[in-house]
């Protein structure tokens, strides 16, 4: 998937650095994880990735991550054909620890959020996002 | 259903609430055929607060028959709950008798001759009695309409919305919030919220390009109401740019958001409100999930699926009332608000019979004027029907067979698909069908009758996608709504299945062979979301039909099989 800097807004106030995983087309994306933790055990809590149930439009869909004194944030698009989205690094003056981007979906996925906190301990968020087709209302 | 052990377990939480629901009485009363206006409105007025709610009116100005789903499946969590019990079981669950007017206002079972013995339902002058004669108990009574009030009629439609306006105006609601309304297109939409006398609510409308609150709506208002602070916070339907054209509405994005109403409720909360009411059009299950996910909510006046329920139903410390659709119903919800929570509350789902309660004569005249430009066209008899039109129920309504035979015989198409929509009021066999009826089941601002070419393949996928819309185990996945009917095909659906296993057997009726995916068939339908969707209204394409048939016969529609229920 393509992704450039330009149509990416990283909006929490000091997100610091922002960078953007290399193409790794069709890796699993536990292999990714795994890559992102060292294999590290991965917990819940404390971290907090808002993304809409339903997509209103699939090419662009609102996501944000927050996780008060992470250092970074990978975000996955489990769905996608390449799955990585980005990681968020937040360096030791970041006001905050979230960001906030688009990101395009290939369709009906998990969209999944790993951090690394100051500690060095792991945390992961994930949720289904629906791609739908649309059409009936009540 | 609240049972006493609920009240229990609320009463150890909230120290001293307790609840009570104003139902159950008119089933005698009306054995002994002395339902009146009094028994209906009667009330003891409770406490220091009253809510009336009125919701998906769909522009129904006028009194209209009404018949309840036969099929309306829970799933997940929500099998067998209500709002998914229906017909007998819904009377059984609430202890309604047969034959009473709750069975017919309420269930369906029996409609035609309850119909007939009862007859038309609703009527917004009607509505103004009700209205009035609560306000008469508490002249402060907090109205609040639940939206889908401008959409849905010959009038509303030619009006841009207009003839609701004015009618809702007269009515005064204290504030609204949106779902069909938005159809209109966002420059009509905006050109009448700035003139409305009262609160345009939505925490869940965004500005789509920066994703902050839109300007023109405002997340919640505070009323003072006995020495109460209650505020009503607004939450507009979800899904508008999924189960709507996105493209009407570019401006906004929706979605649930429940983190931001719960931060809603944290605000006004920490602002002094002593009750917090969310006018709602999620639809009942979503409001049930968001209920146990958002704490501090009061009161969910729910809307969007259309359900009359004649009791709230409880989560945690919530009540959650639906009000039913069409202006069948007004729902009167007193709560007694001590030291900043909720003690208690009295409930009571008034059923809107039409020849039971008097017309408010100011009503009737605002009614009449917006009605008399066009009283010709909407009065023209176009045929008659020999057998119930309906429309609500999961899989099809009579009303749906005829529009489906109508894009296939008009439109020369194999199968047809017509919009799983739940608005649109009934007629009984030997009613003449006229040009206001059909545009009472048809009218939107994106009704054109495509014609296409789709592959068996895509028809499945299409099949699929509006049936995970209706049957994901998570409310937070579903629209509301029902499943798109289908005409010149029979399927078989396991609603317990996942997205893509559900439907089976996919058989072309005319010639009762199984669809091919490769094959290409010539699909007719109406109300696509897409824009620049060609051909003719639908309104057109039925009225061509029903003209050509005269008196409209249909026999029942066995083409679906369910199961997984």
């Amino acid at each position: 998937m393509d992704f450039t800097r330009r149509e990416t807004l990283a909006l929490g106030a000091g997100a610091a650095l922002m960078t953007i995983l290399p193409l790794r087309a069709n890796a699993a994306v536990d292999d990714l994880i795994a890559e992102f933790t060292g294999g590290a055990e991965v917990g819940e809590g404390g971290l907090t990735l808002t993304a809409p149930e339903i997509a209103e439009n699939g090419n662009t869909v609102p996501i944000s991550v927050s996780a008060p004194g992470a250092a970074s944030i990978m975000v996955l698009a489990a769905g996608n054909p390449t799955p990585p989205v980005a990681t968020f690094n937040f360096g030791p003056l970041a006001a905050s620890q979230d960001a906030s981007t688009r990101i395009r979906l290939a369709g009906t996925q998990d969209v999944i959020a790993v951090a690394k906190m100051a500690d060095g301990s792991f945390v992961r968020a994930s949720q289904t996002v629906k791609v739908t087709i649309g059409g009936c209302g009540g | 259903m609240i049972s006493r052990r609920d009240f229990l377990q609320v009463s150890m939480a909230a120290s001293a609430m307790y609840g009570a629901s104003g139902f159950g009485n008119w089933a005698r009363l009306a054995a002994q055929q002395s339902l009146t206006q009094d028994q209906l409105l009667q009330f003891d007025t409770f406490g220091n607060v009253s809510l009336i709610h009125v919701t998906d009116i769909h522009a129904q100005l006028m009194p209209i028959y009404f018949r309840e789903p036969s099929i309306n499946i829970g799933v997940g969590g929500n099998k067998g709950a209500v709002p998914h019990i229906t017909g007998a079981d819904f009377r059984r669950a609430y202890g309604i008798e047969d034959g009473s007017p709750s069975h017919y206002a309420l269930s369906a079972g029996d409609f035609e001759s309850l119909a007939k013995g009862y007859g038309k339902v609703g009527g917004l002058d009607r509505v103004s009695t009700v209205v009035n004669a609560i306000r008469a108990d508490r002249p402060d009574a907090i109205l609040l309409d639940g939206g889908d009030t401008w959409h849905g009629s010959y009038t509303c439609y030619h009006t841009e919305g207009q003839d609701m306006v004015n009618a809702m105006n007269h009515l005064k609601p204290d504030a609204m919030t949106f779902h069909w309304e938005f159809t209109l297109g966002s420059d009509r939409v905006a050109e009448i919220v700035e003139g409305l006398p009262f609160a345009a609510l939505g925490q869940n409308i965004f500005d789509a390009e920066w994703d902050e609150p839109a300007e023109l709506f405002k997340p919640y208002k505070f009323f003072e109401r006995g020495g109460v602070k209650v505020a009503v916070i607004g939450q507009a339907f979800p899904y508008m740019p999924i189960a709507n054209p996105r493209w009407m509405f570019p401006e906004y994005s929706f979605g649930i958001r429940d983190e931001n109403m719960q931060a809603m409720v944290d605000e006004v909360r920490s602002m002094g409100a002593e009750c917090v009411v969310c006018l709602s059009h999620n639809g009942f299950d979503v409001d049930k999930k968001m209920a146990g996910k958002v704490t501090g909510i009061d009161v969910i006046l729910s809307g969007h699926t259309h359900d009359a329920l004649p009791e709230p139903v409880l989560v945690g410390e919530t009540i959650i009332v639906a009000s039913g659709s069409n202006g069948k119903f007004v729902s009167r919800v007193d709560l007694d608000i001590r030291d900043g929570r909720m003690m208690g509350f009295r409930h009571k789902l008034i059923p809107i019979f039409s020849d039971v309660i008097a017309p408010d004569p100011a009503m009737t005249a605002v009614i009449n004027e917006q009605r008399a430009p066009y009283a010709d066209q909407l009065a023209e008899v176009i045929g008659h029907t020999d057998s119930t039109l309906y429309r609500r129920g999961n899989f099809n309504g009579s009303w749906d067979d005829l529009i489906c035979d109508a894009l296939i015989s008009e439109r020369e198409a194999d199968i047809a698909m017509s919009p799983g929509v739940r608005w649109g009021p009934s007629l009984l066999p030997g009613d003449p069908i006229t040009h206001e009826d059909i545009w009472n089941v048809t009218s939107m601002s994106y009704g054109e009758a495509y014609r296409s070419e789709m592959t068996g393949e895509f028809i499945k996928v299409i099949l699929e996608d509006v049936a995970d819309n209706i049957f994901n185990p998570d409310p937070y996945y579903q629209q509301g709504g029902d499943m798109v009917r289908i005409g010149g095909m029979g399927y078989r659906i396991d609603v317990s299945k996942p997205q893509g296993e559900r439907i089976t057997e996919m058989t072309l009726l005319k010639t009762g062979e199984a669809i091919d995916p490769a094959k290409t068939y010539i699909v007719a339908g109406w109300a696509s979301v897409n824009e620049g969707t060609e051909g003719p209204q639908i309104w057109d394409v039925v009225e061509s039909h029903i003209r050509k048939q005269g008196t409209v016969t249909l026999d029942p529609n066995n083409s679906v099989t369910v199961v997984g229920t």
